[in-house]
């Protein structure tokens, strides 16, 4: 199986802040990657380097092969353009643990968006394309509703449309149901199952211990800017091995 | 999956409808005394009182000649006058928009050169008075009095700075710095996660700011823009200093020659409050076309309130 993600001593510095430490990973093709630790431990600042949403500052981070927002020549790195960046991005899909809905759009507009605007898709194909996502994500009904009249569970089902839409190789989950009532996790969670049995290579930032074990093949246990642990879900949440992780998992499970 | 989530309320009802079948009585509504709020009748017939007052000295001060003020509300002069004053509202205000939204691009820029620039603009052109403004550009000719653009333009600085053009630079230029702070605010105001997600998903800086940004900073924008255009058809007035001929000076004009000043002042109030009126029922609908999907219901509009009530009365009459 080919790498999707390779991260190779990723460092990431806000100012004097050291938050990623040294980030050596790797994200298999087809497989669902969890990624756990308590707050500001770097984890959700490590997946939004995965799509160049932060620069690091050492290491290198490469997607399907692709080194992520720069280009080698000899030995020497290039900035990639805005539009390059971009162009990368495509195939990237993230969901936000606050959603990030276009509020002024519909459902199905927030899903259309993209792909018309970025692919050239037609109006029609698109809106077809809308139509059958949110089918999937269960919403098919709320297609014409604002984000605004929608639960967040919803919203946050629609988010996860929105990012299908572009065809990602790739999808990025920072916290996705942190912000929700604690009855709409489910059904957040239910299609996020689907999409893992799909075949979709993600990578889930999450608190969600029940989700991880059932549904995860790698997970990481990461604190203080480093990982600590990783391996097999199952194993690690059940025999954790290094102390700082017996200590986080006493605390949550 | 949403089955789930809409069927609970959906099986709830029926069950509550059961129990109401079962014999509950309806709760008894209670038939109270209200408390009688003696303060209330007694400010208002005071406030009342005052008002009449003042209204009666205005109709029976014998030194108003209330058939001029109707006599000249349509004269031709000072429906000219009422012309330009929009005239010179409304360029100044499309000058205004137009450079207030450079000035914001500009300021909010990464590069610094464009971003101080900006700043000193509006620095200057907030910090000093804008009758003072009118009068730098008027009399620009005293220190410029050849215009020379080099190869492209030459001309007199009198036949180029008309009454006309410094009354629309001083106001144009002058709202532009105020523009620019609404339209900075604006694009501050929309969140930094709708310009990640957009970034997200693959949409170049100029779509973001297109598709996402400037919809969402409209909501903003629009509100204090409607209120700056009120203002400047009022502002409008000082340009007056500049001899352009707005609806001050054509109405002082009469009011000079007819010994009519307070009338004629009257017929510009009138006008100022036509024309201001006109533009706040506009701007209450450009609002609620931006507040789409911020508002989970938009606010009625006056008419659809009007028919409401109707409605509402037919089907008490009915019952």
């Amino acid at each position: 199986m080919t790498a999707m993600v390779k991260a190779e001593g990723v460092h990431k510095s806000f100012g004097a802040v050291q938050v990623l430490k040294g980030i050596d990973l790797e994200v298999k093709s087809g497989e669902v990657f969890c990624l756990i630790g308590p707050s500001g431990s770097g984890k959700s600042t490590f997946l939004r380097c995965i799509n160049h949403l932060e620069k690091i500052n050492a290491g290198r981070l490469y997607v399907d092969g692709e080194l992520v927002g720069y280009r080698q020549k000899g030995d020497k790195l290039y900035e990639l353009k805005d539009s390059e960046v971009a162009q990368q991005r495509r195939d990237i899909g993230m969901v936000f643990q606050r959603f990030n809905l276009f509020p002024h759009m519909t459902a199905a507009e927030n899903v259309m968006e993209a792909p018309i605007q970025v692919k050239g898709v037609s109006k029609a194909q698109a809106r077809e394309r809308a139509r059958e996502l949110l089918d999937r994500v269960g919403l098919a009904d709320k297609a014409g509703n604002y984000p605004s009249q929608l639960s967040g569970g919803q919203q946050q089902r629609v988010a996860i449309a929105r990012a299908l839409a572009m065809d990602p190789k790739l999808m990025l989950f920072d916290e996705p149901t942190s912000a929700l009532d604690p009855e709409l996790v489910g059904d957040v969670l239910d299609v996020m199952r689907d999409l893992a049995e799909s075949g979709m290579t993600m990578v889930v930032v999450t608190h969600e211990m029940g989700f991880a074990r059932e549904v995860g093949d790698s997970l990481v246990f990461m604190d203080g800017g480093v990982v600590v642990e990783s391996g097999d879900p199952r194993e690690v949440l059940t025999n954790p091995q290094h102390e700082r992780t017996q200590a986080f998992l006493s605390k949550v499970l | 999956m949403t089955d789930k989530f809409d069927k609970e309320p959906a099986d709830a009802t029926p069950s509550a409808a059961v129990s109401k079948e079962g014999g509950a009585l309806p709760p008894e509504a209670i038939k109270a005394i209200p408390v009688r709020h003696y303060g209330r009748w007694v400010s208002g017939v005071v406030v009342l009182a005052l008002v009449a007052l003042l209204v009666n000295a205005f109709a029976t001060a014998e030194k108003i000649q209330w058939n001029a003020v109707g006599e000249y509300v349509f004269d031709s002069t000072v429906l000219a006058g009422a012309g330009r004053t929009l005239l010179i509202s409304v360029l100044a205000m499309v000058m205004g928009v137009v450079l207030g939204v450079v000035l914001a691009v500009m300021r909010l820029s990464k590069n610094p050169v464009t971003s101080w620039v900006a700043w000193v603009y509006i620095w200057f052109f907030r910090g000093t008075p804008v009758y003072v403004q009118l009068l730098l550009w008027f009399n620009l000719a005293l220190i410029f009095p050849v215009l020379n653009l080099g190869p492209i333009y030459k001309d007199e600085m009198v036949d180029v700075m008309t009454p006309f053009m410094a009354a629309l630079l001083g106001l144009g230029l002058n709202e532009a710095a105020y523009m620019a702070e609404i339209c900075r605010a604006g694009l501050m105001a929309v969140d930094e996660g709708q310009t990640e997600a957009s970034h997200a998903l693959g949409m170049s800086h100029a779509k973001t700011l297109r598709r996402i940004v400037i919809p969402q900073a409209m909501r903003v924008i629009v509100p204090p823009t409607g209120n700056e255009f009120i203002n400047m058809l009022k502002t409008s007035s000082l340009v007056y200093a500049v001899t352009y001929n707005e609806l001050l000076r054509a109405t002082s004009t009469i009011g000079s020659t007819s010994y009519a000043v307070m009338e004629m002042l009257f017929v510009a109030c009138i006008w100022y409050l036509v024309m201001t009126s006109v533009f706040s029922v506009f701007q209450y609908y450009l609002e609620r076309r931006y507040a789409r999907g911020s508002l989970r219901q938009l606010p009625p509009t006056p008419w659809q309130k009007i028919k409401a009530n109707m409605l509402g009365l037919g089907s008490e009459r009915g019952k």
